[in-house]
């Protein structure tokens, strides 16, 4: 990988960082509402796997924490944020919200609320893929937690009975909520859940994002070869807590919060490039602040000077604004 | 126009749509390799084979997702789930995907998706195998809820739906597969809403959809015998449910009896009855009456399951009452 995209994949992360951190600001002013699950510790997996993947190409799909996938997807900060804010700008045009980021035009098909639907809809777009005979293939983004969800299994299940081209990325953060993997699930290595369904799959460090991307170019090029679905288990921390509800303390402890703090990935990362020398501790540090920069005075002014939907449109988007199936008037109806 | 059975309906409307877009596929257990439970989709596997015409695991809420996700890039997947006790399993991808997608994605992305599922009281099924959770699917926004009574109906609201850009939940039943009727020799499309007069009368209107059209026009035969003439509304469409039509044949007839083949408490009758009050009031001479499936589970035994149902007699006895007979 050349030394300017390393730096490029570094400023990314560090930008999704900096956005992360700023919902919760954000949050904290009730300029956003709802639940709102965050990002930070998990970057390298996002980031690391899409990388490997055609974004904008390949279809995306995760579950409520979702802002970063879509950010590297090609969604518009602005509009992400906008999202949250509940605006008409927003990329789900207020109706979605921290939960359900969808950029369709970036092939990035939504976050789910639900702990386990995107299996089967990642799987269903792998179909969709293969029928149109395209190169294209489906990643599903989930957290351990959803492995113990029905979908997992007969998802898993079918995708290998049908060869669908779909990669599963589990990012394994040891924690499904506040509940530990220790203390919900017997098999501890998801990967392996994986191979019963005779899946390839694989177990990785989720925090050092050239580990993660030498793991995916690999998973990828199964995946993208016909050759079926591929599992990926990426070894992971989630540094705040599930949501804003929680402090993510209690349940974990500082100890162990501490040794994971130390393997921040773009920490890692950060080291690594100056070790390198493809960038300095300066750079960095210039880096990092373009990136608050950057969310300070765009996308936020953008998300705060956007106009809420209009009341009048609420009913918009329930059904199509096609009629012809309604009256039974189809258009090109008959051969 | 030639008479077929409304599986064979069913059947015609699959095999014209795949053979109109090659996106069209059909997927549910035992739907290919052995001709489907109904015979639904008889002699398609080996027409267009097992990549449009797939036998699922016994997995509904995973291979229903499937579904939804190749519907969001332009396939248009037929799914067939085979007993509509079964789709309870498959309700978070029906309910929380299919029918939210286009909403929460702010209109980026829709999800045409049918699924099919029989349901309702066939022969001493038992309580899990005579499910009829119409008001559940009715009852949700961001879908269509379609109830074929006639095989016409069954072809054409097929093809419509296939077509249609929005999710749409048919219901059958299973006790009306081998019912014959008419269907047009060409290619035809029926309405996703409306209603239709499928009998025309004069003193009272019986309204109801899918078996419950059966049971109003053997009543209507029955009523006819006692010098009343009675109009059988069939809704075909249980989201939205059609006013107007009601309305139309309110202002003839002034007094209406619903009959709904599942139990009443929070059943598609209470919904009826809130059209009925708040579309038809001032046409209404008498309150609207109902008859319903008992609440209970379905028994087994057949005199409890026929105690359990609405049938002709019991729709007459209320008809006779209503008109002060």
């Amino acid at each position: 990988m050349e030394a300017a995209d390393r730096k490029r994949l570094l400023q990314e992360m560090v930008f999704a960082r900096r956005f992360e951190e700023r919902c919760a600001e954000a949050y904290h002013h009730r300029d956003i509402g709802g639940f709102l699950h965050l990002y930070p510790g998990q970057e390298a997996c996002a980031f690391g796997v899409l990388e490997k993947a055609r974004v904008g190409h390949d279809y995306v799909i995760t579950g409520y924490r979702d802002h970063v996938h879509a950010l590297k997807c090609g969604a518009d900060p602005k509009e992400v944020m906008a999202e949250l804010y509940g605006k008409e700008t927003g990329s789900s045009r207020g109706r979605g919200g921290s939960m359900h980021i969808f950029d369709v035009q970036n092939h990035f098909m939504g976050g789910y609320a639900l702990v386990g639907e995107p299996f089967p809809l990642a799987a269903g777009l792998a179909k969709g893929a293969k029928m149109k005979g395209s190169d294209q293939i489906a990643i599903c983004f989930l957290g351990d937690g959803a492995n113990n969800q029905g979908t997992f299994h007969e998802t898993l299940n079918m995708a290998q009975l049908w060869e669908l081209p779909v990669l599963f990325v589990c990012e394994n953060n040891l924690y499904a909520i506040g509940t530990s993997l220790e203390r919900s699930t017997p098999m501890h290595d998801q990967y392996k859940r994986a191979e019963a369904y005779a899946m390839e799959a694989a177990q990785v460090d989720g925090q050092d994002i050239d580990t993660v991307m030498d793991a995916a170019a690999k998973a990828v090029d199964f995946v993208r070869s016909g050759k079926g679905p591929y599992f990926l288990e990426l070894m992971t921390y989630r540094l705040r807590g599930h949501s804003m509800s929680d402090s993510g303390r209690g349940y974990r402890s500082e100890e162990e919060i501490k040794r994971w703090m130390e393997r921040d990935p773009i920490y890692l990362f950060r080291d690594r490039l100056v070790e390198e020398g493809v960038i300095t501790a300066d750079d960095f540090d210039r880096m990092d602040k373009e990136a608050r920069d950057h969310v300070d005075d765009e996308v936020i002014p953008f998300a705060e000077n956007s106009p809420e939907p209009d009341v009048k449109d609420l009913t918009k988007y329930v059904l199509s604004d096609d009629d012809s199936c309604a009256m039974g008037q189809i258009a090109g109806g008959g051969k | 126009m030639a008479e077929i059975f409304y599986w064979d309906a069913v059947r015609r409307a699959h095999d014209e749509e795949m053979d109109n877009d090659p996106l069209v596929f059909a997927m549910g257990e035992d739907i290919g390799l052995p001709g489907g439970t109904y015979k639904a989709t008889q002699g398609l596997f080996d027409k267009y084979g097992e990549e449009r015409v797939m036998d699922t695991p016994i997995s509904e809420n995973s291979y229903t997702g499937i579904g939804v996700g190749a519907s969001m890039i332009g396939c248009r997947p037929i799914v067939e789930i085979m007993s509509v006790n079964f789709a309870l399993l498959a309700t978070d991808q029906i309910i929380n995907a299919a029918a939210k997608i286009r909403y929460m994605s702010g209109g980026q992305v829709g999800c045409p998706l049918v699924v099919r599922s029989p349901g309702g009281v066939a022969h001493q099924l038992g309580a899990q195998h005579s499910g009829r959770l119409e008001k559940l699917f009715a009852g949700t926004s961001g879908l269509r809820v379609v109830t074929p009574a006639f095989p016409v109906d069954a072809y054409g609201m097929l093809k419509t739906a296939v077509r249609c850009d929005d999710p749409v939940v048919i219901l059958e039943h299973e006790a009306i597969y081998n019912l014959k009727g008419e269907v047009p020799d060409e290619e035809y499309f029926a309405p996703l809403e409306g209603a239709r007069v499928v009998r025309e009368g004069t003193d009272v209107t019986l309204v109801g959809y899918l078996m419950s059209t059966h049971w109003n026009l053997a009543a209507a035969d029955k009523l006819a015998e006692q010098g009343i003439s009675a109009e059988v509304i069939d809704l075909r469409s249980l989201k939205p449910i059609d006013g107007a039509t009601l309305r139309a044949s309110l202002a003839k007839t002034h007094k209406a009896v619903i009959c709904t083949e599942d139990e009443a408490p929070v059943g598609m009758s209470a919904e009826i009855m809130a059209v009925l009050n708040e579309e038809c009031f001032f046409e209404l001479d008498a309150p609207p009456v109902r008859v319903t499936a008992e609440d209970v589970p379905m028994p087994y035994n057949h005199e409890l399951e026929k105690a359990a149902l609405p049938d002709a007699d019991k729709i007459v006895t209320a008809t006779q009452k209503l008109l002060g007979h």
